[in-house]
């Protein structure tokens, strides 16, 4: 069981490597978007500082976003998803194999990345810890919730934008106690509250996503 | 035969469309009598006996209209992820077909709630438009619903679309208590529940007679509208069985 979940990990990192501008787009589109910000804004320092958690946070949702139509698509179109499904593994068990190598490919170089935004956008070092924190907590939450939406549009021609109407209200929570932490940090007080929703948010959707990533999968491959 | 066997039976009776299909058109026209009375006794009640808020003037009426399309929004919503839930378990056709029909009846009344809200809102807090916690979720459940309507008009064979889209509404289910109590967290400028409250209602009688009237008459125009569009549905899907064609040569 086991074997099976780290085969599919070494497989689809191994694959991420050898087309690494997969890993690239996403990332140029997170870096692109949020310099478009201080173009459009005018170089204010102050109302920078005040908005940059909101800007690189909404950014990184919709990276994420445009990010999972990679994570199924081509298991989809070769057929290796449905050999995963006659597998005597839970499908349930194995998406999160799926979703851990696509969030340590998509999610983890985002993070990495985020240090040198946050100098772009005249973040103190206290907040960038935060943001780095939030983002450690959120992004693996959008990732599972994203991949409901893609497990139900995986086998449409134009999923792109059903799929962001069908996850941007989902996201709404994460977007939420992720901005409010960054807003206590840059006021000084603490943000423990919302970090503990924002890991349980995150339990709750390692609990139950799977389950319903593979049953939306299920119907997808009908 | 005992009580199990009976509800059974029942049960299965009602997940024949031909069964359905004839029993609604029965009942229908009552549905919908009763809707009209209770409709125009609860509209009666809130605009001409129900008294003056001292507060709120004459304005405050059109919660005789807001607050059931704001119940009626989450209702709609929980009945689509049941019925979308047992049309995943038991494959019950009708099941898939009520969770569908009712997508958009279920769009109408939170976009009533909505927009009723931000009228009421134009007096009140001299604004169409606040980003308080209860109008946002409000807002939300209406982007819930669309995602719903777009995910099944984008998949072309029904049956599969009604799936995928029961899957989606019950993931919406238990995203719905997050996204509020997230919201709720993050701004608060609604008034409080205050018919819902434990302890007694801090709304007087008069009032609540008629909202709770127009709250009924509201179920009863839901499932009135609910059952002409699953009635439509059922002649859709079934147009070339026998019972269709039947039905086709008699009228």
């Amino acid at each position: 069981m086991f074997n099976a979940w780290s085969q599919i990990i070494k497989r689809d990192l191994l694959i991420a490597f050898r087309r690494r501008s997969e890993i690239i787009h996403p990332l140029i589109f997170f870096v692109m978007v949020i310099s478009l910000f201080p173009l459009a804004i005018g170089d204010d320092k102050v109302l920078l500082q005040k908005i940059a958690p909101a800007i690189i946070w909404v950014t990184a949702l919709l990276a994420t976003m445009l990010s999972l139509d990679n994570l199924f698509r081509s298991d989809f179109e070769d057929g290796s998803l449905e050999q995963m499904t006659l597998l005597k593994v839970p499908l349930s068990f194995l998406v999160t194999a799926k979703i851990t190598a696509h969030w340590l490919i998509t999610g983890l170089p985002l993070i990495l990345i985020t240090p040198l935004l946050a100098v772009l956008l005249y973040l103190s070092a206290e907040t960038t810890g935060m943001l780095l924190l939030t983002l450690l907590l959120g992004t693996p939450t959008l990732s599972l919730i994203g991949a409901v939406g893609i497990a139900l549009t995986v086998a449409l021609r134009q999923g792109g934008v059903i799929l962001s109407l069908l996850i941007l209200p989902l996201y709404i929570p994460v977007l939420i106690f992720a901005t409010l932490a960054l807003q206590n940090t840059v006021q000084g007080f603490s943000a423990e509250a919302q970090l503990a929703m924002m890991l349980a948010i995150l339990i709750l959707a390692i609990t139950l996503a799977p389950f319903a990533i593979a049953a939306a999968l299920k119907v997808s491959l009908n | 035969m005992n009580i199990t066997q009976s509800i059974t039976r029942l049960y299965h009776q009602f997940a024949s469309p031909p069964y359905f299909y004839r029993i609604s058109g029965l009942w229908l026209p009552y549905i919908m009598g009763l809707f009209i009375l209770l409709f125009a006794a609860g509209l009666y009640g809130g605009l001409v006996t129900a008294p003056t808020d001292y507060e709120q003037g004459e304005a405050y009426r059109i919660i005789f209209v807001h607050v059931p399309a704001a119940w009626m929004s989450l209702f709609i919503y929980m009945v689509m992820a049941i019925s979308g839930a047992i049309g995943l378990i038991w494959r019950m056709k009708l099941a898939e077909i009520v969770m569908i029909c009712s997508a958009p009846i279920g769009a109408s009344f939170t976009f009533l709630a909505l927009a009723t809200g931000s009228i009421w809102g134009k007096p009140m807090w001299n604004t169409w438009w606040v980003w308080d916690a209860r109008l946002t979720s409000e807002l939300l459940l209406l982007f819930l619903y669309l995602g719903v309507m777009a995910l099944y008009n984008a998949i072309e064979d029904k049956r599969t679309a009604a799936r995928a889209v029961a899957i989606l509404a019950i993931v919406g289910v238990v995203n719905i208590p997050v996204i509020h109590y997230s919201v709720e967290w993050w701004n608060t400028l609604h008034q409080g529940p205050t018919v819902t409250k434990f302890d007694k209602p801090s709304i007087h009688l008069s009032m609540l007679i008629p909202l709770l009237i127009m709250a009924v008459a509201f179920k009863l125009f839901y499932i009135g509208n609910l059952f002409m569009r699953v009635r439509t549905e059922i002649l859709v899907r079934e147009q070339k069985s026998k019972w269709v064609k039947e039905l086709a040569e008699e009228s």
